[in-house]
């Protein structure tokens, strides 16, 4: 496995690009860690299968050079790169048993065939398909095949990096459980260099060690699912993790206070934004209390989600979506509190932090 | 009123879906539940007239309309895959279907004006499709739907294709829709908690049979048996099979839980009990928590909550905790089970009971 220098990546589809609106992919400027599991993870368009595609060679970057391990491999072909991918379709040989699909990545290396069959049963205990070994692909389900393609893309164990693009589209979510958790437990066990392209928060979050927020073209935040969650460094962050995503509410900074319409919150340090920026105060609806105390809320509806309801009411004049547990009571005088420590404030859209 | 008296479908001497009984109101949404191959495309298919059921009939609004033909009835279908005209704008793409039946001009304007309005389409009018974001065009293919005013409308997992926010923001948008217009919506998903954000009722399917019917959250709080409550839980349900003697669970003769307050009246004997993986914790909750042991296989942090997969006494379970708990694979925890949320089911696999709160 390998650490992935991405060393001022930047890549345009159309010749001669003048602006960073031309750039489908604006600067990447990176190292990610031999035996890191990361997840890239935004909507569509925002450059994070561009960025997938430079790395496994199937895209030559514009500017900047890749390196595994040290070693430049800007020019190096996909198959040259010692790389395992796994797609969001099946791509598996129909004629094949599924044995010998899962076979076929090692017997092209010349591995031992004993070496080769212990290593294809544990995958298929992995996947579950122990049952079908002897069955021809042909003929499986949507979801069998693409277990297969995952199989096939962590049977071999030398190679520099597993890249999935959305592998797990096609699977129905109970499966997709299981093979999320055995892909972590996988990579705890043999630590892979694993890079993952999803727009699925929760894919993301769980699988990752490290989550690449991609928007427009450039990485907006890395971090754990915590800081993600507590701090997103963008109102996009904030927005795109999360479900519902953050409240984003328009604020004027005064000091170490913060006005919202006629509402004052005080905050324990003082905000700073240059003179006439778009300044906003973000707080996740997880981290708004509703009770008796507090400033006053109207509440427009609750939705019963099952495991938690969600509350969506007006703050202030502006729209805000509270979540509470399922007992939970919502008095009919409502009121809200916001957690201090939740608080994140935004000037132009990029979190302001302690630090000024 | 749409109605399915008894109707069956068989393919090659097989039962895609076996005889179902189901009654659509008109102004509801009804979503169809169950993973693939459960038999949720079969059934609109039935409901819409592209396939004739092999046994029994479909009635809308009290007249059988089992042999007609899809054309001759009033209904509007989307699909997975955004289906527009290429060549035409959203404006045309929308007005496609009145242009069809022959509405006036005026008519036709006014009816593209205010579906556009209503799913937020009314800046891409004058676009084609493929210059939208997939959000767009599905929602370019919603608003040819509506227009149609169609008596009923068949979604088969329209947001399947979309982003994740994006289905989140039109699963938001969806109720709203569908309260205006008045027709009867069928909604047919994978996914446990996108019928929970749709709200309305749920029909769940398993391997061609419709399980249980009713409105959405009952269905989910109170599953008539343990193919409902496996088919409406994501993350999926814990289970444990024990055997009730007086005040307590048991396997192999020890003590495991005791009996909760709203399982008392239950006979003595095996049962299997199941639970969300949010009533787990890793610190008592409640009054009514019960402690067990468990240890830890991978933990899955999202954020703000941790799924904490485990093995109790050989059973795979999931906890879903609140905060953020990284602990290592093996390790010995204390878990507690809040156990008011508890639902016990027969070994026919009916439900006993499902929670204290039913």
């Amino acid at each position: 496995m390998a650490r992935i220098t991405l060393d001022h990546i930047r890549h345009a589809y159309g010749p001669n690009p003048k602006s960073d609106a031309d750039y489908a992919l604006r600067e990447v400027d990176h190292e990610w860690r031999d035996g890191g599991a990361y997840a890239l993870l935004g909507p569509s368009g925002c450059g994070k299968t561009t960025l997938l595609n430079i790395i496994s060679g199937l895209l030559q970057p514009s500017h900047g050079r890749i390196l595994f391990d040290g070693q430049d491999v800007t020019n190096l072909s996909t198959q040259a790169r010692n790389i395992a991918q796994v797609f969001q379709f099946p791509v598996i040989y129909d004629t094949m048993t599924v044995y010998d699909n899962l076979a076929f990545p090692l017997r092209n290396r010349r591995v031992p065939e004993p070496e080769v069959d212990r290593r294809v049963r544990d995958i298929l205990e992995m996947i579950d398909l122990g049952g079908m070994a002897k069955r021809k692909a042909q003929g499986l389900t949507a979801d069998q095949k693409q277990k297969i393609s995952l199989g096939r893309g962590l049977v071999r164990n030398d190679v520099n990096a597993i890249l999935f693009d959305e592998p797990l589209t096609v699977i129905d979510p109970h499966m997709k459980w299981v093979l999320r958790s055995q892909l972590k437990r996988l990579h705890k066990q043999f630590g892979f260099t694993m890079v993952y392209v999803t727009h699925d928060q929760t894919e993301a979050l769980t699988f990752a060690d490290k989550v690449v927020v991609m928007y427009e073209g450039q990485i907006v935040q890395i971090g754990t699912p915590a800081e993600l969650f507590e701090r997103p460094s963008h109102t996009f962050v904030g927005y795109f993790i999360g479900s519902p995503g953050m409240n984003v509410l328009p604020v004027q900074l005064q000091g170490n206070a913060v006005r919202i319409g006629s509402e004052t919150l005080s905050l324990d340090y003082a905000p700073q934004a240059a003179a006439g920026a778009k300044t906003e105060l973000g707080i996740r609806p997880e981290f708004v209390n509703i009770g008796r105390e507090g400033m006053p809320v109207t509440v427009n509806r609750v939705e019963d989600i099952g495991r938690q309801k969600i509350v969506r009411a007006t703050f202030a004049g502006q729209p805000i979506a509270i979540v509470v547990t399922e007992d939970s009571e919502i008095p009919a005088d409502a009121r809200v509190t916001f957690d201090p420590a939740a608080i994140n404030i935004y000037a132009n859209s990029w979190r302001v932090g302690r630090e000024g | 009123m749409l109605e399915l008296r008894n109707a069956a479908k068989m393919v090659g001497g097989e039962y895609h879906i076996h005889a179902t009984n189901l009654a659509f109101e008109k102004g509801t949404l009804n979503v169809l539940l169950g993973p693939t191959l459960s038999g949720k495309t079969s059934l609109m298919r039935l409901m819409a007239g592209l396939d004739r059921p092999t046994s029994g009939s479909v009635h809308f609004d009290g007249v059988d309309v089992t042999g007609m033909p899809v054309q001759k009835r009033n209904v509007a279908m989307v699909y997975q895959q955004f289906i527009n005209y290429p060549a035409l704008t959203v404006y045309e793409n929308i007005a496609s279907p009145m242009r069809i039946s022959g509405k006036d001009t005026a008519t036709i304007d006014r009816e593209v004006r205010k579906a556009a309005e209503l799913l937020r389409l009314t800046p891409y009018l004058d676009r084609t499709p493929l210059n939208l974001s997939g959000g767009q065009q599905q929602r370019t293919a919603l608003a040819r739907a509506l227009v149609k005013n169609a008596s009923l409308v068949l979604m088969d997992e329209p947001l399947a294709n979309l982003d994740y926010k994006l289905r989140e923001e039109l699963r938001a948008e969806l109720p709203r829709i569908f309260a205006q217009s008045g027709a009867i919506f069928v909604y047919a998903t994978t996914e446990p908690s996108e019928a929970l954000l749709l709200g309305g009722n749920t029909a769940t399917l398993s391997e061609g049979h419709v399980t249980q019917f009713g409105p959405t959250i009952a269905v989910y709080r109170n599953p008539l048996d343990l193919v409902t409550a496996k088919t409406f839980a994501d993350p999926p349900l814990n289970f444990m099979d024990v055997i009730k003697a007086g005040g307590s669970f048991q396997r192999q003769g020890a003590d495991i839980l005791p009996v909760p307050a709203h399982l008392d009246d239950m006979a003595d004997g095996p049962v299997t009990i199941a639970f969300h993986p949010h009533h787990l914790a890793l610190s008592p909750q409640t009054q009514t928590a019960a402690k067990l042991q468990a240890r830890t296989q991978v933990s899955e942090i999202t954020g703000s909550e941790s799924f904490v997969h485990m093995d109790f006494d050989g059973v795979r379970w999931v906890m879903l905790a609140h905060g953020i708990h990284n602990i290592d694979p093996d390790t010995e925890v204390d878990i507690y089970l809040d156990t008011r949320h508890v639902m016990a089911f027969g070994t026919d696999g009916r439900a006993i009971a499902t929670g204290a709160k039913a």
